[in-house]
């Protein structure tokens, strides 16, 4: 189908963009690289009177190491961000959650701040940033604000963001000095939307673990964090056995995951433990753990 | 607005300006208005990459692009890869090895690996599968379609 007719504006900065924004009325749908929206646009699931597309604003594509954090303008594309030899050198599991996203088309177009502001719960970067604890910073014609992840996502496609807020930069902190991580996850096919799937970062001190966080994507309205199976992992020695009763844990305190026609709500339930399994197993790994 | 918007945007070297409503989508502005329909339509929603043209020399999904968006853009699509009626060497390779049935999904394969093969000249098996898995192709199968991306490859390194 084609999409339905909508006023359009293209805004040449980001105060023009924020300012237009909070003129028009509420009806109104930012346009970043569009992957997620000109499909909903063109399928008529979304009929905004009016698009404001950023594409001018080329003041948000950047990605800097700030302040402990890469720092990641909102309108930088997935591509570059997959390509970053600053990403793959000081945040490699931001790299890998990238390469996971779709196709090279998608990723030449879609943006950071598109998938985030998007919030599709089966996405990678909704999960990698509450796995890293991400903070977005949030610009409307009153000013800026911060968000954490924890606080941005709500539920099913749907943020913190008002309808006067345009999401400026995502700053991911990086982490500390021999943390392990793991982002993987499970799909029919080669680039589709993860079934489900998990990120974990973890930290092993001599045998033990001192920090673990678990986060599981594609099995609720939002990703989640696997707190049970975290607080099972921190204090313990690590074992094969250790990371199966946590991947169990896991499993076991996720809610009720969505049942469609790629895979039932107890498929996605039994997916949520295997890759909280395998991920952990890689994160320790990584972490300097020799069991694996 | 509503309105038209002129859109400039330049093909395969050739300049064109048109105006377009804002919904208008780059590949429908491509063979409507241009008249360039060697690009085709298929699914309109991003997922079958039969609408993959160049933007920029990166590969995009013209049918989840609105041609607003690609004001002041350098594209290729099909018709740029033949030079003086010659095939291209990743067309030929395609001619040679079967790498094409019906011929439908085939323009966006085509620039899937231009861009692949431009970044990437010798690219493996798992590279040229990971660089075609947002193109499908009904009829083919795609082992003659990777077999094609070898050929075209050693072609030009020769």
């Amino acid at each position: 189908m084609k999409p339905a007719p909508f006023d359009y504006h293209d805004p040449a900065t980001l105060d023009e963009a924020v300012s237009l924004l909070g003129e028009l009325d509420d009806d109104v749908k930012i346009l970043a690289g569009g992957q997620s929206l000109i499909p909903l646009l063109n399928m008529r699931l979304a009929r905004p009177a009016a698009l404001i597309d950023l594409r001018k604003i080329t003041e948000l594509d950047y990605i800097r190491e700030d302040n402990g954090a890469i720092a990641i303008g909102a309108l930088t594309t997935q591509r570059s961000v997959e390509r970053s030899q600053l990403v793959k050198d000081r945040l490699p599991v931001l790299h890998e959650a990238t390469r996971l996203i779709a196709h090279p088309q998608i990723r030449n177009r879609g943006t950071v701040g598109g998938s985030l502001a998007h919030a599709d719960p089966a996405a990678e970067y909704p999960a990698v940033a509450l796995l890293l604890d991400a903070e977005f910073k949030i610009r409307s014609a009153s000013g800026e604000r911060t968000v954490s992840a924890s606080d941005f996502f709500i539920t099913y496609l749907t943020t913190s963001l008002g309808s006067a807020d345009i999401l400026a930069e995502i700053r991911f902190p990086t982490l500390p000095e021999g943390t392990g991580w793991s982002f993987i996850e499970m799909t029919r096919r080669h680039g589709d939307f993860a079934l489900a799937g998990a990120g974990v970062t973890i930290a092993d001190s001599g045998g033990q673990c001192s920090a673990a966080r678990i986060v599981l994507f594609g099995v609720d309205a939002t990703p989640v964090r696997a707190s049970g199976a975290e607080q099972a992992l921190v204090g313990q020695e690590l074992s094969v056995e250790l990371i199966e009763r946590a991947a169990q844990t896991a499993r076991d305190e996720v809610g009720e995951p969505l049942s469609d026609n790629h895979a039932s709500s107890e498929f996605r339930r039994h997916l949520a433990g295997v890759m909280t399994e395998r991920a952990l197993t890689e994160a320790a790994g990584r972490a300097g753990w020799a069991g694996s | 607005m509503t309105a038209d918007r002129k859109v400039s945007v330049t093909v395969n070297g050739v300049k064109y300006e048109a105006s377009a409503e804002p919904r208008t989508t780059l590949v429908d502005f491509l063979r409507v208005e241009l008249g360039l329909t060697g690009t085709h339509v298929g699914c309109e929603h991003g997922v079958c990459g039969a609408c993959t043209i160049l933007m920029d020399g990166k590969s995009v999904r013209s049918c989840i692009m609105l041609a607003v968006q690609a004001d002041g853009a350098e594209l290729t699509t099909v018709e740029g890869l033949s030079v003086d009626g010659a095939l291209h060497p990743i067309q030929q390779a395609f001619r040679d090895t079967h790498g094409l049935q019906c011929g439908f999904c085939t323009p966006g394969f085509l620039m899937t690996i231009y861009e692949l093969l431009e970044e990437n000249p010798n690219p493996n098996d798992d590279e040229i599968k990971d660089a075609l898995g947002g193109n499908l192709c009904r009829c083919t199968g795609y082992q003659s379609i990777v077999e094609a991306v070898h050929k075209a490859a050693a072609r030009s390194a020769s």
